[in-house]
């Protein structure tokens, strides 16, 4: 029986969590028989390299109406597939929009949907909770198992097969699915160095003590040329803009090393930053529950801990 | 305008996740309670939009009879009125959670101009409910909103993508999922949270669809429980720290 992938992509070129979802789905036990070629379902254009990853048969879904996004336009595209193809199992990255979609397919098939799984075989899924804190082992109960694979849980394996056969079609597509649609955008304002990028991450939680006890940490970003972050008590006592906050509804971050300072290390705040390299907390409280998820640690009050860590910068960098 | 939020009742778990003995649930006898900083973002633009255009706030959970709490915080900000749809406190799926919050909203009889969710619980994260939940009442439904103005019978909503935002035009009445970030919601005051006392609340019992989603058993991740290398103690420890930037190579 066939596995479906729902390919996003940017101007043709897959998206990272895309192509994980790929791997992932290859490896999916269907009747016994693993990797065999996977059919991709994609909207617009047919997305380039798709060949690489053992993709057979590319579906593209092509309308007039994909020129902006609208989630339960894309819905409707795989709900087709799904019917023409009768595949055992549709996979789709777990990204916003990944989510988003097959959560319009299930809704429209009524059928149920795993989000953000790390791990499936049959109908037997583990998914996250708590954004990555927690772990489910779940069982869906379906013909067809819809399922979306939490971003960066696999890593993206190769396995070429030749260039795809490329299948059109134009779904049926109902008024009430182009009802919500991207009708316009609005560009921000470029500012330094993005959090969710940064490679150094300098951040402050309530032990910062107020707005201005940033004045430190903005200077130790500055000097290490990173980005400020911040927890949820300093956003909720407004010292920092949401923008700033790491964690489970804040920005996940990936850098180098995470410098940590006043923060108790709370399950949330902490599913922000799975992806640091290296965790340096700074803390008062030697038994804060931060030191059980760093990697180094250095007890002290951080107004006088990080002015000292800029000056030594500053010493070292003059040598 | 008329709003319903959903808001759904969690444990707030601390530094650690610690399961009960079946690996069925979080042990929460130690825990406190609250809900998503996403639902919490919900009611408060809920509270702001009836301040502005006239109207009636009201607040919907699924969960057990402790999840009054919750209900009476939401309206401790604002919200007029609740409506609680009473479990045993056992698991519900998405989908049986979305059938009877879309069933509750036919029973209320109230015309809702905008029905609000988080984008994702704080615990489960299935990402499903408001989808679900508009399906089932021919609404169209934008998820992941991080900003929200109503004229002229049409919600704006405003969704963070490469950077910059998209725009999407909505006609009401309509189902819109937010993120935190939305607008910075106040803490309930005292006075708020005596009028609260006295808000009416509509339990009732709903059916339960069966699961089609079974939860088997919750595990914790392993990865947790490393000890940090102790550097040192107050800014001596500086030094030791600028050599780890300098090993990891950034300085
Ligand atoms: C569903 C849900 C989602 C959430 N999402 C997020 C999220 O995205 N991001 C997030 O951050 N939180 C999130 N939270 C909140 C989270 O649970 C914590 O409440 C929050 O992270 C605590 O912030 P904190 O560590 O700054 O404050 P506290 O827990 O109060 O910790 C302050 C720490 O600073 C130390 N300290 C105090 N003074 C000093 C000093 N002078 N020098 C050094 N150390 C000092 C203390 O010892 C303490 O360890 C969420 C909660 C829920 C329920
Ligand atoms: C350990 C554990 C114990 C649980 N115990 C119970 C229990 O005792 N009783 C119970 O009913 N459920 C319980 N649940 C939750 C139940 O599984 C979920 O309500 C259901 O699975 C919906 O999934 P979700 O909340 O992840 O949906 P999502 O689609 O992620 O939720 C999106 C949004 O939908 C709304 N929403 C979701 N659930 C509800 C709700 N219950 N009421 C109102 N609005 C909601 C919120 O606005 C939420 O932000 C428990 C979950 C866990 C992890």
């Amino acid at each position: 029986m066939a596995v479906l992938v729902v390919i996003e992509h940017v101007d043709g070129e897959p998206t990272e969590p895309s192509l994980q979802a790929l791997t992932f789905a290859r490896g999916y036990a269907v009747d016994g028989a693993p990797g065999e070629p996977v059919h991709a379902l994609a909207v617009g254009l047919a997305p380039r390299g798709l060949g690489e990853l053992g993709v057979g048969t590319v579906h593209l879904a092509e309308h007039d109406a994909f020129g902006s996004y609208a989630p339960a336009a894309v819905a409707r595209s795989v709900v087709e597939t799904i019917q023409r193809l009768a595949p055992s199992v549709v996979v789709a990255a777990g990204s916003e929009l990944g989510n988003e979609v097959m959560a319009h397919v299930a809704a429209m098939l009524d059928l149920p949907l795993a989000a953000n799984c790390i791990s499936a075989s049959g109908d037997e899924v583990t998914r996250i909770r708590w954004g990555g804190s927690l772990l489910e082992e779940a069982t869906v109960h379906s013909d067809v198992v819809l399922l979306t694979v939490q971003p960066h849980a696999v890593a993206i394996e190769k396995a070429p097969v030749g260039e795809p056969a490329v299948e059109r079609f134009t779904p049926d597509l109902l008024p009430a699915d182009l009802a919500v649609r991207v009708t316009d955008r609005v560009e921000a304002a470029a500012d330094g160095v993005s959090l969710a990028d940064a490679k150094i991450v300098v951040s402050a939680g309530r032990g910062a003590g107020s707005a201005e006890g940033f004045g430190i940490i903005e200077e130790l970003a500055a000097l290490l040329g990173g980005a400020v972050g911040c927890s949820r008590a300093v956003t909720m006592s407004g010292w920092r803009p949401h923008t700033d906050q790491v964690g489970q509804t804040g920005t996940k971050i990936a850098p180098e090393i995470y410098i940590a300072s006043g923060i108790s290390g709370a399950t949330q705040h902490m599913a922000g930053c799975k992806g640091a390299k290296k965790i340096l907390a700074i803390n008062t409280d030697p038994d804060a529950p931060i030191f059980a998820s760093a990697d180094y640690g250095v007890i002290g009050d951080l107004r006088e801990v990080v002015p000292a860590i800029s000056a030594e910068i500053r010493r070292v960098k003059g040598a | 305008m008329n709003i319903l939020t959903c808001v759904k009742r969690v444990p707030m778990t601390g530094g650690t996740i610690v399961l009960t003995a079946d690996e069925q649930a979080i042990e929460t006898r130690h825990l406190g309670f609250t809900i998503s900083p996403h639902e919490e973002c919900g009611i408060e633009e809920a509270v702001r939009l009836v301040e502005a255009h006239g109207g009636e706030s009201v607040v919907l959970t699924l969960g057990p009879a402790e999840a009054e709490e919750q209900l009476r915080d939401c309206m401790a900000i604002g919200a007029a009125r609740a409506i609680h749809l009473v479990t045993d406190g056992e698991e519900w799926d998405p989908q049986a959670t979305a059938a009877a919050i879309a069933a509750a909203i036919h029973a209320d009889g109230t015309a809702f101009d905008l029905i609000l969710f988080g984008n994702e619980s704080a615990d489960a994260g299935n990402y499903q409910v408001a989808i679900r939940v508009a399906y089932a009442l021919g609404l169209p439904v934008v998820s992941g909103i991080k900003g929200i103005s109503v004229a002229d019978g049409q919600v704006r909503c405003e969704r963070e993508s490469n950077g910059g935002r998209d725009v999407y035009e909505v006609p009401l009445p309509a189902v819109v999922s937010v993120l935190e970030g939305l607008n910075l919601p106040r803490y309930p005051s005292v006075p708020g949270r005596m009028r609260a006392k006295s808000k009416p609340v509509a339990a009732s019992t709903p059916p339960r669809r069966e699961s089609r989603l079974a939860r088997r058993r919750l595990v914790v991740p392993a990865g947790q429980g490393k000890q940090a290398e102790i550097l040192g103690h107050g800014p001596d420890a500086a030094p030791r720290v600028v050599e780890i930037l300098q090993q990891i190579g950034l300085l």
